[in-house]
This record gives C-alpha cells, structure tokens and sequence, in this order.
C-alpha cells in the first residue's frame, strides 16, 4: 500500500501534510518561564535566561508563559516554537481599552470555540497545528487522553500507560497514527488504524547525541524527526510497526518551525540563528531550498543579537507562502516603532523580502493570518491592527510599505459561553479577558487561552469595516479580497445611493469600476477554461481546473436584484441621478467588455418613461447604448402610443438582430403593411416559406381590393414557380380568399396555368 | 445683390446671359388686431424691412397680405394661404402665433440676355422657387426669434406693443442679414441635425462625463454635447435642440473657428486666456478668465415654450474639436467664480474627452477603410430624431452653404421631397435628369433618401441595384425597405 502521502497535491485537503509538531505543552507554571514571560521585548538581550542559542537545549520551560496567576487555575504554558509569539503578550496591562460600540469592533473570537479541560499539574495539554488538535493528557495518558479539533465535535478518548513525561503527542493525518515523543532520544508511535496491532513501536534518532527537538507528520505515514544536529525524514509502516528512513540532512538546528499548509519546515542555523533553511516535503521526498539570512535590527554592543524563534511566523497569504519577522523597534534607528518584515518563500527560487508593515508602535505582539489579512494583536493597548498586502502601498523600488488598513481596535469583547449541565445555567456568563498573557496565538487564525481551556478562532467581521474605512474605492478593494463578502459590497453599494449616504458619481464609478474588474477576470477565467474543455485539453492537462466563483464575483444579477431594482424605486431619488447611477453601471459593464443584460437596459428605459424622458431614450438608442435584444424591440413596440419613434426603433433593433425576421413581418402586418412585409420577406429570401393565408388575411383586412389582387397574384405566381400550378393547396387553406378573389375580380382573373 | 451671377450651372451661354439668384424683398410682422379701425392700420404693423419703404406702402402691402388669407380661408378655413406666386416674386405667410403674421417676400431669380438688338431683356423664372423651402425658411427665423426672446405673447405681456417691436427690431434686423436665400435647398424643409458617428463607448464617457459636471456644477439644467459641429447629447427636448443646432452651427462656430484655424504666432491666438493645462475656453461669457473685470454675460434662450416657459443662460464652452453647452437656469446669475469653476471642472476633462473622440473617430474612420469617391452623392433624412446626413454639402460656413452638385439637381430633390409630402405610404421616385445623372428619392417609415449617380450610359436597373448597394453599405443597420 502506496504511503498516504503519495497522494497528488491538491487533491486532498493539505490537512494530510499538516502533521505538526509543535504540542504545545501546558505545565504548571515554573519561576523562570514567568520571568520570561513577562520580559520586555525591549530588552531581549537577556532572552532565554542565558540558554546559548545552539546549544540544543530546546527542553524546559524556556517559552512558557505564565496564566493570569490565579490561585485556581495554575495554568502555564510550556511553549513549542510555534507558540513563541504568544509570549509576546506578558503581563496584562491595567488598562482596559477604551470603551467601543459594537460596531466598530472588526474582530472577534469564533462563537464555538473548542473547550477542553484547563492545564494543570495533573493534565498536560498540548496542541498540534498541523490537525488543529488539542490532546488533553491526564497523569501521563494513564488516566486518560482527550483529542479535540475544531471541526469535529466527537472528541476522540483513550489510554495510555504512563511511561514517562509526555513531550509531545501529535496524531498523522487522519488520525492514521499516534506519535508520543516522552525523551529526547526517540518518539513511540501507535496504530490507530483498524487491523493493525495496537502495540506501541519506538523509534530512536538516528543521529548520534542528538537530541529530538521534536517530530512532525507531513503525511498519515510520513514523519520527520528534528534534532539538535540535523532532520530525519522517516516512513512509517504501520503494519510492520517499524520506520523506514527515507531521506536525513546534518546541520546544527538552534529551533525549527513547521508551516502544515505548505509543508514547510523552517531549521534556525548559524550562531545568530538567524539563517534560515527550508525544506519541502512532497510525496516521500524532501527538498532542500535555499537558505537565507533575515535581517537583524541593530543593536547595541553590549547585547548579542539573535533572532528568537518567538519573533518569526510562517503563513499563507494570498496563496503564497511568507516568513514573518516581527522586529522590534530599535532604539539606536531612526524607526518609529516595530516592524513586521514578510519574506516570501517561493517554492522555486530564492526567498525575498516583500513586504513591511509599519506598526508605529512598540511592545509586545502577537501575529494572526485571518482570510489573508496579517492581524497583528498588542498587548500593551489591548488592541489590534490588520494589514492587507494586496491594498497599495508605498513602494520603494524592493520592498513595500504598508499601514494599517484601520485604526486599532480591540477584538470585539467575549462572554465566555455557560455550558454544561443544566443545574449552572443560573450563572450568567462571564466575560472572558482578552489580551490575556496566557493566550497562545498559533497560525493562521488560532487563539488559546490556556487558563479558560478554550482555542478558538479568529475571525474578521465586514460590517463595521464599512464606516471605518471612508475611502470607498480602498474599502472595496479590501472587501473584494475577503471571503464572505457579498453582501457587505452589495450593502455598501446600496448604501452609497442612498439619500442620506448618497456619493458623488465619481465615487460610485469608481466603486463599479472594481467590482466589474473582479467579475471580467472570472468570466475570462470561465470562458478559456470552457475553450480548453472544448478543445479536449481538459484529459492532457491535469492543471486545467474549473475557475472557482469567489463571493468576490458579483455578476449584473447580483447588483440589479440587491442594489438597482430596489434604488430606481425610490421616489424621492432626483431622476437625473437615477438615470447617471444607471448610465455608470452599464458604462463600466462596457469599460471591461462584459455584455450588459437586457434587464439592465429595462430598467433605464423604464425610469425614462417613467419621467418623459423619450427623446433621452432615443438618443441612447441611436448609439447603441442600450444592446439590442428581442425582449428591448418588444418593449419598445409597446411604447409607441406613448412615443411614436419607438416604432421605428424597434423595427431597427430586430432588423439588426438578424435572428427576428418573423417578428418583423408580425410587425408589419398588424400595421397593415402587408406589402412591405412582402417585400421584406422577399428580400431576405424567405418568400418561398410563408403562409400564403397569413398574407392574404391581412390584405382582406385592409379592405383595399388592389392590394389584395396584387398579394393573390404574388401567390399565385409562387404556386407556379414551385408547384408548376397557380392553384393553392388545401394545405394552405386559402379557399375563403380564392372565393373572395373571384367574387371581386371574376373567374377569369385568376391565373391560368402556364403551359408549356 | 448681383454677386452670383453665373451660378454653377455656367454652360456655354453663359457668356450672352446673366443670372440673379433669388433675394429677400421684404419681410414682416403684423396683427390684424392691432389696428382694426380704418386709418389706425398702421398699428398693426410690428416690423417691416426694409424700413426705409414708405409707410403708406407699408400698409398696402399688409392690408394685401391680409386680405389673401382672408380670402382663402373661405376656401380652407384650416389651412389658409401659404404662399402667392407672381411672376415677380413669391410671397410666403406664416401664422406662428394666433393673429400673429410673418411675410417673406422673395424675388424669383431673373435671368437677363441680350437680346438680338443688344438690350437687354430680364426673365423670371416663376417655377424655380419651392415654396417648401421657402416656407421652412420662414418659420425658422420664427424659432430663432423665440430661441432668443421666447414667444410674441409673451414679450406683449412682459412690456406690450412697444417692447415687442423693440425685441421684433432688435433681433430682425441683424438676422435677416444672415439669411442667404441664394442657398436655401432641402436641408433647410428639414431642419436636421448632424449627429456625430461614435463607438458606445466613447459615448458612455461623454454620458459619464456630462453627468459628473452636471452633479458638480448643480445649477447647471440642461446639457448638450457637440463635436467637429455634429451632435452626439442633447439633454435639451429635440425641437428646442433642433433650434439651438442651428444657431451654433451656422452662427456661433463660424465666428469662432478663426483662432483655432490661426497660427501660434498670430495676434488672434494671443487673446485667449494663456491655459497650459487645458484648451478650453468660453464661447460664449467671459473671454479671459484672468480679467477681474471679465463680464460674465451669457446669451439668454427660451426653450419648452409650451409648458414650462423656462429661461436660461446659454454657456458655450469649446476644447479643441469638442464644445458643450450647459443651461443654466436665468433667475440665476452665473458668477465670474462660477466660470472659473468650470473651467477647471470641465477644461481638463473636456480636453481629454475631445482628444478620446478623435483618436476613436481615426481609429473608425481607418476601420471602414479609406474608401474611394464614392459614384454617388445622397442626403439622408430621419424625421424621428431628425438626424441628417449629405454627402453634398461642403462645410457649413456663416456666409453660403455650399452645395457639390447642380442646382438644377437640388432642385429635382426638392420637388420629389414635395411629391413624398403628399403621401403617406412609402414610396420610391426615380428621375433621369440630364447629362447621365440620375436622381433617387426613396421613402420608408419617416425616413428619405435621396441619391445622386452619375454614371454613364446607366439604365433603371442598374440605377436602382446601386442605390440597393448603398443601402446594404450605408443603412445596414437600420430598418430600411429596398
């Protein structure tokens, strides 16, 4: 059986490649990790309690952060790497943030989080990034492991024996297999799967005298091993209960890091541990990228820089992959406060430095990836800040700068949920402290609140984004990039026609203008993969895919149902505006070369009418800026008792359309113009399928004999060119009219038979 | 008067003969009303040119004019006299207001020769006058008086008689100057506007544009938008726009066309306002912005005479080939801060609009290629939105308007137009004038056409499958039975 992982990108969900590492541990708090915790960032020289970067004594308390030191809830966390930022966040500061109303809050913690049991001595409680898994380990795994996802609600339970202090615990993908890391030499796995011996297998490092930093599962049976002096990169077979290794590479490791989305492992080497070596792991195979150095911010001499683990992110942005560097402001630059750097992290060629963020302030910090926005939380304020790297920034020629989208604001405040049995409901919720000092903050949208045992995630929310961020053509290339973002656009455009919020043309246009932007990229998308499909490229080409319609994709049915159906209706709407909103709509339709629907150009001509406006209308007409369709000539046709002209025009439009000559020839005939619609057929060649009856009635009924001598003959004469008689079928049931004929001009005016 | 003598239809006798165009004998305005008592009749008479004719004359010639439609109207109660043909001249009457009179009186052109003896003998030609034309001419210079001073009624009302003989006196006497009745042919029955040929999206930013100057300049009402002398908006009601074409075309650009045609260096450049940042400028209103003491005075019009009665400031602004018109409502006096706005407003947009077009008309123009003479010439009227087009008429210029063809031949168009009038069912009428051109009116739901071929040795097959061609080239794109 072929290793999970050997399964072709893209097809499952990157899940599988997520098999993290980084168990966070909780453990009773310990005197150094709070010291730790509460140390400045400014002062970091002092970093790591003297631990020499290198060293590889990655075990202890070295990144724990204390819980609001509450007597009850002792929780602390024994931090992995992944949770260095969190750090970040030391003492809560006493001052609370400035009181807000609802609306304006952008952020805020999901409504169901993930609860599990609080850390403390007897329970350990560890997170894994790569499944998103919180394990709950009580007295070692002897009394019992709780596993919670996010996703599914049906935790998972078992034993297992105490063998040990658990380092690390992380489920493969799939939950295919349990690995325990309990010493520094080697990690013990277990099978999960069913059929499979459930005895535990151990596997030692293959490195001598190294020391296992920590373990990540980059498929459900692939596993790399991280050590002070190198990677090992393993297979597991399962039914064997053996590892096989695949693939190893020695270097000196200060600290690692494990992005699950792209399968990234990111190794700290040099004394400065600021070099930094990915690897990419795919399908049983690892490849080395080139390293690269981030910058350190200067520092004064008397202080060895470094680069702390706690101060670098990896994360998925606009589906590419970025390392984060949080650099703190520094005293001896002209910077105005901390930085964010994104390096991006190709999956060919070298890594770059992209993009900065300017934080304009300092302190402690913590890093989130919400729906592509770079979320930076701080402590001191108790608030955050978002950034959008797609919004335009400044660029300097290599790099740009960007600020915060808007203003900082507090995540929106949280009651902690009352679950449980019924007999607590009488307590009323409790108001849960943001900002706390025993949050962990893990990529891309997770937050932890070890003391309260709850993960939840962080989500951005649109609406009051709407009234914070004035410049509506910046607020719509925000919004257009964001998930769920239909309705606020389709709101905000409501909005911005409204009487009271009402914009200048130029702004709607501009607002127009980005959303039809989005909507030609997807119907381009659309179209050249409909051409590929057609042209049979769809069984070469395994990259052909479907275009996926974003919430971004607001099509003309979008904006006529939700915005402009409902805005011509409102009476109290200056008509001129109504008809220049509507003129905009249609102009930037045109702009990006997207045929308009006819429903649009009802509705123009509807408020025209509606206003006397006719000879507006016509004008349009005369320059095609209203398409033409069947459904416009007939609306159209019924306008001419009001507007004479639209006669005119309507006949103009089906003629144009070509595929109308049927209606043309209705047209005529209800007018009484039954020559010219003769004429008309015969012009196009269609006199040889008409129905003589049809013709005949409308002569009758002008009542004028010689019209309807001349139509008989013209029948007459078709009978004989096509049927070698003059006569009419019965089929054609003109009997009535050859009777009427010969009442009016004789028998002997109709045609006789030519013979030849 | 004697200027065009030898018209274009100068043939060999032209040398033994001499011919004088048609020309305006006398033009005026009475109200039988005014003075119905016997010796009071000179208080019927509002205006008459020339004024130098003595004033018992004066009211012969009224108490004539009177007593024909009198006279007819017995015989048509609804519809009385239009026109008297004498062997001189030709006499046209229009009531535009109740009991309000106009007569033009015009001289049938005179063809002198020399007769055997040497004298010389003048002739009248009492057919060549069509009294369409004629009678269109007329009731122009009706709309033109009410585009600038609204109705007769109601300068009666604002001031009585005497203010409306002031306003008849003020406005005639300059206008009828302008008319050239040598030149008057079937472009004048139909009073047609130019329409400028552009892609839809080019349009839609004139729209967009027009809309966002209207939003920022509110007190502007009405806007209309013209390029190279061709409309492409009207935000004016066609009749009214109809009027307001005319006087731009004929009047208004002509005397300001100089200072683009002019040299950098030539002294007629030097007075426009020094802009670098734009080529707008005002036709109409101050001429430089930077003069504090610019006087912002706009031409007032009156449009939607029937309902509404409204009063505007007529606003001409022009960048390069583009001119706009904005209407802004009388009771409001526009300001020189105001001109200063919208030049700023609209200057620099106006400037890049205008560079848009042409590059699109160019780009257009070299998409339907750079076609040969064609064999034809035509006129083409639409009477739904009056949109006309010829391809025999050169240019516009305030003096004539010059035609490329005979004018025995505008004449032939003349006539069949009148033939079309009398009908109302579509029709076709194929002539053979002389020398190999042929002559095609065509008529199909309110729209004619007329054609001019010149081909030699052609029958009325051949006549009539180049017109179709025509057709299928030209009119593609509109409902026009062959």
């Amino acid at each position: 059986m072929p290793p999970r992982s050997s399964r072709p990108r893209g097809e499952g969900r990157s899940l599988q490649h997520r098999v993290g590492r980084g168990y966070g541990r909780w453990a009773p708090p310990q005197p150094d990790a709070a010291r730790l915790s509460a140390e400045d960032r400014r002062s970091r020289g002092g970093r790591g309690g003297g631990v020499a970067p290198g060293s590889g004594v990655r075990a202890g308390p070295r990144a724990a952060v204390a819980a609001a030191a509450t007597t009850t809830v002792r929780a602390g966390f024994h931090r992995e790497p992944r949770s260095t930022l969190a750090a970040a966040l030391g003492a809560p500061t006493a001052v609370a943030a400035p009181a807000m109303g609802e609306e304006d809050y952008y952020l805020e913690l999901c409504e169901r989080p993930v609860q599990f049991e609080k850390a403390n001595p007897v329970n350990c409680v560890f997170f894994d990034e790569a499944n998103k898994q919180v394990f709950a380990v009580r007295s070692g795994g002897a009394t019992g492991v709780v596993v919670k996802g996010p996703d599914d609600r049906n935790p998972i339970s078992f034993r297992m024996d105490d063998k040990g202090e658990v380092k690390c615990i992380k489920f493969s993908l799939e939950n295919k297999i349990l690995a325990v890391q309990r010493t520094s030499k080697t990690v013990d796995f277990c099978n999960f799967i069913p059929d499979n011996s459930q005895l535990e297998y151990t596997q030692e490092c293959k490195t001598k005298n190294a020391n296992i930093l920590g373990f990540c599962w980059t498929s459900s049976t692939e596993i790399v091993f991280i050590t002070d002096q190198g990677i090992e990169f393993y297979q597991v077979l399962p039914e064997k209960r053996s590892l096989k290794l695949l693939k190893s590479h020695n270097l000196n490791v200060n600290w690692y890091m494990y992005c699950p989305e792209s399968a990234v492992i990111l190794l700290s080497t040099t004394v400065l541990e600021n070099v930094l070596q990915p690897f990419h792991f795919r399908a049983g195979t690892m490849s080395k990228l080139p390293k690269f150095e981030i910058e350190l911010p200067a520092a004064p001499k008397s202080t060895k820089p470094s680069l702390s683990e706690r101060d670098i992110a990896m994360a998925t942005v606009y589906g590419q992959l970025y390392v984060l560097f949080l650099r703190h402001h520094s005293r001896t630059s002209n910077s105005t406060g901390a930085e964010v750097v994104l390096y991006h992290l190709p999956r060919e060629g070298a890594c770059k430095k992209m993009h900065i963020l300017k934080l304009n302030r300092t302190g402690k910090f913590a890093l989130n990836v919400v729906d592509n926005l770079v979320v930076v939380h701080h402590q001191d304020t108790e608030t955050s800040v978002i950034f959008d790297i797609k919004l335009r920034g400044e660029f300097d020629g290599s790099v740009t700068f960007h600020h915060p989208v808007l203003p900082a604001r507090s995540i929106q405040p949280y009651q902690i949920p009352i679950a449980g049995p019924a007999a607590v409901t009488s307590q009323s919720p409790v108001p849960c402290k943001l900002y706390s000092s025993s949050w962990i903050v893990f990529q891309p949208d997770i937050i932890i609140s070890a003391s309260q045992g709850y993960l939840w995630n962080l989500q951005v929310k649109l609406e009051p984004i709407v009234n914070l961020l004035p410049d509506k053509g910046r607020l719509m290339d925000f919004l257009l990039q964001r998930k769920e973002c239909k309705m606020v656009i389709l709101s905000v455009c409501s909005q911005m026609l409204s009487e009271s919020d009402r914009a200048s043309l130029p702004v709607i246009a501009t607002v127009f203008d980005k959303l039809n932007h989005e909507y030609k990229k997807y119907l381009d998308a659309e179209q050249s993969y409909a051409m590929a499909v057609e042209a049979g490229q769809s069984r070469s080409s395994p990259l052909l895919k479907r275009p996926v319609r974003t919430q971004a994709v607001l099509d003309q049915s979008d904006v006529y149902t939700h915005v402009l159906s409902a805005f011509v209706e409102k009476k109290e709407m200056p008509h001129k505006f109504v008809i220049a909103v509507l003129m905009e709509y249609i102009r930037s339709l045109n702009q990006f070369q997207i045929a308009v629907q006819h429903y649009l150009h009802e509705l123009v001509i509807k408020t025209l009418v509606q206003h006397n406006l006719f000879y507006m209308l016509h004008q349009f007409l005369q320059y095609h800026v209203l398409s033409d369709s069947k459904p416009l000539a007939c609306l159209l046709l019924s306008l001419e008792s009001f507007y004479p002209p639209a006669h005119q025009l309507s006949l103009d439009m089906l003629k144009r359309l070509s595929t109308a000559n049927d209606e043309i020839v209705e047209v005529l005939l209800s007018k009484h113009q039954v020559l010219a619609a003769l004429r008309f057929i015969r012009g196009i060649g269609g006199h040889d399928n008409i129905s003589a009856r049809k013709f005949l009635d409308a002569a009758k009924q002008t009542e004028d004999n010689m019209l309807f001598y001349t139509i008989f003959r013209f029948f007459e004469q078709r009978n004989q060119r096509l049927r070698g008689s003059p006569n009419f079928t019965p089929g054609e049931h003109c009997e009535e009219h050859v009777a009427f004929f010969k009442q009016i001009f004789g028998d002997q005016a109709l045609m006789r038979p030519t013979t030849f | 008067m004697a200027v065009a003598a030898a018209g274009a239809g100068s043939g060999p006798w032209a040398t033994q003969e001499k011919q004088f165009p048609p020309a305006l004998l006398s033009f005026f305005i009475y109200n039988p009303r005014f003075g119905p008592r016997e010796g009071e009749e000179e208080n019927k008479i509002l205006f008459y040119h020339p004024n130098e004719v003595e004033k018992n004359e004066k009211i012969r010639n009224v108490g004539l004019c009177e007593a024909i439609v009198q006279f007819t109207r017995t015989f048509s109660p609804s519809k009385p006299a239009k026109s008297l043909h004498t062997q001189k001249n030709r006499q046209f009457f229009n009531e535009p207001e109740e009991h309000f009179w106009m007569v033009m009186v015009v001289r049938n052109p005179i063809i002198e020769k020399q007769s055997k003896d040497g004298k010389p003998v003048i002739e009248y030609q009492e057919e060549e006058l069509l009294d369409k034309v004629y009678s269109s001419v007329l009731q122009q210079c009706y709309s033109m008086y009410k585009l600038f001073n609204g109705t007769f009624l109601k300068a009666m009302e604002d001031g009585g008689i005497e203010l409306l003989k002031e306003r008849l006196e003020k406005f005639f006497h300059r206008y009828l100057q302008t008319l050239h009745l040598q030149s008057c042919d079937l472009l004048d029955i139909f009073g047609g506007i130019s329409f400028f040929p552009l892609d839809k999206m080019t349009y839609l930013k004139i729209q967009s544009f027009i809309n966002r100057v209207e939003e920022s300049l509110n007190i502007v009402k009405y806007t209309a938008f013209l390029y190279n002398d061709q409309l492409i908006w009207s935000g004016l009601e066609q009749d009214d726009m109809r009027i307001l074409y005319k006087y731009l075309t004929t009047s208004l650009f002509p005397r300001h066309m100089e200072p683009e045609l002019a040299g950098r260096d030539s002294p007629i450049r030097a007075e426009m306002p020094g802009n670098l940042q734009h080529y707008g400028r005002f036709l109409t209103g101050p001429l430089n912005l930077n003069d504090p003491d610019a006087k912002c005075r706009f031409p007032k019009i009156f449009v939607n005479t029937d309902d509404a009665y409204e009063e505007l400031h007529l606003i001409v602004y022009k960048a390069m080939s583009a001119a706009v018109c904005f209407m802004i409502d009388a009771s409001i006096q526009p300001t020189l801060d105001f001109c200063r706005r919208l030049d700023s407003v609209v200057g620099p947009q106006l400037t890049v609009l205008a560079s848009d077009i042409c590059e699109q008309f160019n780009i257009n123009k070299r998409m339907s290629g750079s076609e040969k003479e064609p064999q034809f010439k035509f006129i083409y009227f639409n009477h739904m939105n009056l949109a006309e087009k010829s391809t025999v008429h050169m240019r516009k210029t305030p003096s004539v308007s010059l035609t490329s063809v005979h004018p025995d031949l505008m004449k032939i168009l003349g006539d069949i137009n009148s033939d079309f009038t009398r009908v109302d069912e579509d029709e076709e009428i194929i002539v053979k004038a002389m020398s190999d051109y042929w002559v095609v009116g065509k008529k199909s739901d309110r729209r004619e056409l007329y054609v001019i071929l010149n081909q030699k040795n052609a029958n009325l097959i051949e006549v009539n499958e180049e017109v179709k061609k025509l057709c299928a080239t030209q009119f593609n794109n509109i409902f026009f039975l062959d």
